[in-house]
């Protein structure tokens, strides 16, 4: 790739006059070795999966293997159609479709890892919503999704994108901060709108930890992806007015690697520490697995400190 | 630069719940039954750290079994792969270990099938990447995303010269390349990683070169059956 970081792709953007999804489209051609059009149809089936999970997530029973989840996607839609939503038309189906995405991946249904799979509600919440809002056509949501994938290679790249490396700030949050430039750029946005609203998105979830109940991505994944869709609404829409990150993005991702590289290890997907260290959540991980169960509180405590074992994901492409 | 693409950001396509627990175990499943060359009749599955934690709330086995399957990571079978698996004919135990081995996510499978016996280690490194790090009692670090040799051999002077040769004859480009061996038996084992498909008659050839035991073939990138 041309670019490795947004301040290079957006100037790269400028200076060829093109959109990032353009260009990111022509690099990754270039990168793969197949055509335009081979990447293209790949992406758009990618498109259509999540589609198609959005549709299962407000259809189909989404109960988890766990049972700790699922369903709730459900509610959250009827209240919307009931007329009785308080975010908007855009914000109300971002909320209900990123929370039925979520609960299809928790239910082992089918998904695109968006980066992950921890965080794939939060951009076809935003995409689909903004497809029937907007009445945009799947061609050019799949080009939104080349926007996406470009400025999440800068962050996985020069940050992380998994929790057991960065804390959940590095999931969420970077799936917030690719769908909030993507919608910029999809709204009309300059190339320079949709970096900043990378900037001012991943600004909010900067400290988030990964506490995964029971060590399942289900709680508090499956809400984290409903707020995120809300919030890259938030993000895009600063952008488009012109609000721009006083931090250039570039340097706000740097922080989210320094914050992450701090993070203790209990918060980063050992679901040791946060939510699934409360006494509820101990309970939830005694009934999930009672074998291990006296294993770990032996680890976690000679662990306090944070440094132990796990970091070994840290390299983890 | 770790990432070298879109759709290692926007994807893979998977089934769920999670990249590193189920879309990497099915990649480390599908790899160890093409290390195996056939689908094995007997696997015993052991787990260790996060893998033995979380295994079923994961369907890190479900996951196991649709890779022993010879499934890609989105396929519609993945919740019902344990039925799958005994209705074809596949025995499987799963048996989590307290060990503190390197890796979170660590899975060994030994196999039994057409009359051999193959130990395969594979981890699961994140985004549904993994890497395989032991194959029977050798050392080996591969991750299946590119075409890749995998050759059993005698420890022969000039044995991997003359398999280079024939890969450079066939336009291909080594991006990785390690050996193993056994001070026991003189054994070794060799894993090329390469930059484009293999062509049938290549592998023919190369197995055929004195010394060279056995060759497998492995390729993720290749997509097999869907639902
Ligand atoms: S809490 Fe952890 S597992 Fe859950 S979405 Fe966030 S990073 Fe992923």
């Amino acid at each position: 790739m041309r670019f490795q970081d947004l301040q290079g792709l957006a100037a790269l953007c400028i200076r060829e006059g093109l959109p990032i999804h353009r260009l990111m489209l022509e690099e990754q051609a270039r990168e793969s070795g197949r055509t335009v059009r081979q990447e293209k149809m790949k992406m758009t089936d990618y498109y259509r999966v999540m589609k198609e999970a959005v549709r299962r997530g407000l259809t189909e029973d989404t109960r988890s293997r766990s049972g700790l989840t699922g369903n709730d996607a459900k509610q959250v839609e009827a209240l919307r159609e009931s007329g009785a939503g308080m975010l908007g038309p855009l914000g109300d189906k971002a909320l209900a479709y990123a929370l039925a995405v979520s609960e299809v991946n928790a239910s082992m249904g089918r998904i695109i890892a968006t980066p992950t799979a921890g965080s794939c509600g939060v951009i076809p919440g935003v995409f689909v919503s903004a497809q029937e809002e907007f009445g945009w056509s799947d061609e050019r949501m799949t080009e939104g999704l080349f926007t996406a994938g470009a400025l999440g290679y800068v962050i996985a790249n020069r940050s992380f994108v998994s929790g057991a490396e960065g804390g959940c700030q590095a999931e969420i949050g970077s799936a917030v901060a690719m769908a909030a430039g993507a919608l910029a750029e999809l709204r009309g946005g300059t190339p320079e709108q949709a970096v900043h609203a990378v900037g001012l998105a991943l600004k909010n979830s900067l400290g988030l930890v990964c506490d995964p109940v029971g060590g399942l991505v289900e709680v508090p994944c499956i809400v984290r992806n409903g707020f995120g869709a809300v919030s890259a609404i938030t993000a895009a829409q600063m952008a488009l007015a012109g609000v721009r990150s006083a931090i250039p993005s570039d340097e706000v991702i740097e922080a989210m690697r320094e914050v992450g590289g701090a993070m203790p290890d209990k918060y980063r997907e050992t679901a040791r520490g946060g939510l699934a260290a409360t006494k509820t959540g101990k309970r939830i991980m005694e009934e999930l697995h009672p074998r291990r169960h006296a294993k770990r509180e032996e680890a976690a405590a000679s662990d306090e400190d944070g440094t132990g074992q796990g970091a070994s994901d840290k390299d983890a492409p | 630069m770790r990432f070298k693409d879109v759709f290692s950001i926007i994807g893979p396509g998977m089934i769920g719940p999670s990249s590193s627990h189920t879309a990497g175990a099915v990649r480390i499943g599908r790899v160890a039954r093409e290390l195996l060359g056939s689908q094995p009749e007997r696997v015993v599955i052991r787990l260790y750290r996060s893998f033995a934690d979380t295994y079923r709330g994961h369907g890190t086995d479900v996951a196991l079994a649709a890779g022993l399957l010879g499934w890609d990571t989105d396929h519609d079978g993945i919740p019902q792969a344990l039925v799958a698996a005994e209705q074809a004919g596949m025995e499987l135990s799963f048996v989590p270990k307290p060990d503190n081995v390197p890796h979170p996510n660590t899975a060994a499978l030994q196999m039994h099938g057409g009359g051999r016996e193959l130990l395969v280690t594979g981890t699961s490194i994140g985004g549904g990447n993994i890497a395989i790090v032991g194959i029977d009692e050798f050392d080996v670090r591969f991750s299946g995303s590119f075409p890749t040799l995998v050759l059993r051999h005698a420890d022969r002077i000039g044995l991997l010269a003359d398999v280079t040769r024939l890969l450079s004859a066939a336009r291909l480009n080594i991006g990785q390349m390690n050996v193993d061996r056994t001070s026991r038996s003189g054994a070794a084992l060799t894993v090329v990683e390469t930059d484009g498909p293999l062509p049938r008659d290549l592998v023919r050839s190369i197995a055929r070169l004195e010394g060279v035991s056995e060759v497998r073939k492995i390729d993720l990138t290749k997509r097999r059956r869907r639902t």
